[in-house]
């Protein structure tokens, strides 16, 4: 098994920013804006952007949530492991909202097919955007795109893409693992 | 731990510590769920699931069908009152004909003690006991100890009494058996005729007088008198029970500390629980009701999670 950087923590940095100008660009004060980070490793990335939009660019109290899929997937009882449910938390409702996603890293697009059944238990959002940190192209099993993106991964089926967190894993950084 | 032990619930009996916490766990996720504007989740939508109650309910019956639709199943619905059971036909072929209708869970309410563990090994689908006659009650237990734990923080260590007909109820066994296993220290209460005999090799204590094991205890949970499944009198009369066993306001407002109360409902107001003590603020007997919900969704979507299809 190797193990091989595709970002450091200052390249991420860099990125977070792109994204957040990025965000603004399209939403400029964010009124009727509403940020939903998909469970459970896209609630980091989600917190990160809103941060800096908050620091460095003045934008206050967005509107901001956590969404879990478990109980939309498509793979209920055909996984070989159970389905562990994370907490969701909407406070909201999200009816003629414009709703931006976020999360790490889009593969199949099955979790953003499922986030896109789930979210509508809150309402009729007006449009949803996806935000993703790491887009690994070649691997999408539905027709489902990135409206904002960090970086692009030509990875192929074996290799993982694994996003760490200072949050969690103690430092930021993108790693491409091959078996 | 993601999974339960089990791939059926007979009984509180059959569970362990691991499986009671996934299954509150998952429930918190569901009450979280049945809160929304849309109260709905995908996840059963390919499985069906069959209610046989040969029993009357009301409550339980109303929570799983709507557990169940909550969860997108298909349900089908039989009782006994309307069936072929009445033409002499055998539980086992009754059952096999609703299975080859292709139904992978069955959620059964029996009057015989037992019902669940003899289909269970007769037939291949899943099966959620809802009530085998004065044996095991195991989801109005789970979502008992569910209340109590979303009241008071934890059920470890907290005292429960368990007041009324102890040797009738299916839900003070499913009970005893949910709360010992997660710790908490109970007790019964009721006349000497209605607790069984020997109900201290269980591990608990029993008290004959109300007002001694509400002083002790955090918790009240006060069981109806099954009067239908009574053949002799237990009692002299009911106004005798209420006098000795019924809790009103003056017993509870002269405690020393406010404690929970608890019902499974159906209540007899007057009875077992006076009207002011059903709807005081220390009752948390609705919370009850819309914890059972979760609390079978939690039961039926992890079972369905271990049918592969």
């Amino acid at each position: 098994m190797s193990q091989k950087v595709l970002l450091n923590s200052k390249e991420i940095n860099i990125i977070l920013h792109r994204l957040a100008c990025q965000l603004i660009e399209n939403h400029s004060n964010f009124k009727n804006t509403v940020i939903i980070g998909i469970q459970p490793r896209g609630v980091f990335l989600a917190n990160r952007i809103i941060n800096i939009l908050e620091k460095d660019y003045g934008i206050k109290d967005i509107p901001s949530g956590q969404l879990d899929i478990t109980f939309y997937r498509d793979d209920f009882r055909r996984s070989d492991k159970p389905l562990e449910a994370n907490k969701t938390k909407i406070d909201f409702i999200v009816e003629d909202k414009h709703v931006i996603f976020i999360d790490d890293v889009l593969f199949t697009g099955r979790s953003i097919r499922a986030a896109l059944t789930a979210v509508q238990s809150f309402g009729r959002p007006k449009e949803i955007e996806l935000l993703t940190f790491i887009d690994r192209r070649f691997s999408r099993h539905l027709p489902i795109q990135p409206d904002y993106n960090g970086r692009q991964v030509d990875a192929i089926n074996d290799e993982q893409v694994k996003v760490h967190w200072k949050e969690i894993q103690g430092e930021d950084a993108v790693y491409l693992i091959s078996k | 731990m993601n999974e339960l032990s089990v791939n059926h619930l007979l009984g509180i009996k059959y569970l362990n510590q691991a499986d009671i916490d996934l299954i509150f766990k998952t429930a918190d996720h569901f009450k979280e769920v049945i809160n929304r504007p849309i109260k709905k989740v995908p996840s059963l939508r390919d499985i069906t699931i069959a209610n046989l109650f040969f029993e009357n309910s009301t409550r339980t019956r109303l929570s799983f069908e709507l557990a169940e639709k909550r969860l997108s199943a298909d349900i089908i619905n039989f009782s006994s009152s309307s069936s072929s059971v009445s033409k002499g036909e055998t539980l086992i072929d009754t059952v096999n004909n609703i299975l080859s209708m292709k139904v992978d869970m069955v959620v059964m309410r029996h009057p015989n003690p037992g019902a669940g563990i003899f289909l269970s090994k007769h037939i291949e689908a899943s099966i959620i006991n809802a009530g085998d006659g004065t044996h095991e009650h195991p989801t109005q237990a789970l979502l008992d100890s569910y209340s109590i734990r979303e009241k008071l923080g934890e059920v470890k260590g907290k005292k429960v009494v368990i007041v009324g007909d102890i040797l009738h109820s299916r839900v003070a066994l499913s009970n005893i058996f949910a709360l010992k296993l997660q710790g908490a220290e109970v007790k019964v209460c009721g006349p000497k005729t209605l607790i069984p005999k020997h109900i201290e090799s269980l591990g608990v204590t029993v008290e004959f007088n109300l007002r001694k094991a509400l002083d002790w205890c955090d918790v009240a949970n006060m069981l109806r008198v099954q009067n239908e499944r009574m053949e002799i009198s237990y009692f002299p009369s009911t106004r005798e029970y209420t006098q000795q066993f019924g809790l009103n306001k003056a017993i509870l407002d002269s405690l020393n500390k406010e404690i929970i109360i608890m019902h499974p409902g159906p209540i007899n107001r007057g009875v077992e629980i006076t009207s002011d003590v059903a709807d005081s603020s220390q009752a948390i007997i609705l919370d009850q009701v819309q914890n059972g919900v979760a609390i079978r969704m939690a039961v039926i979507y992890l079972l369905a999670s271990k049918i592969k299809p």
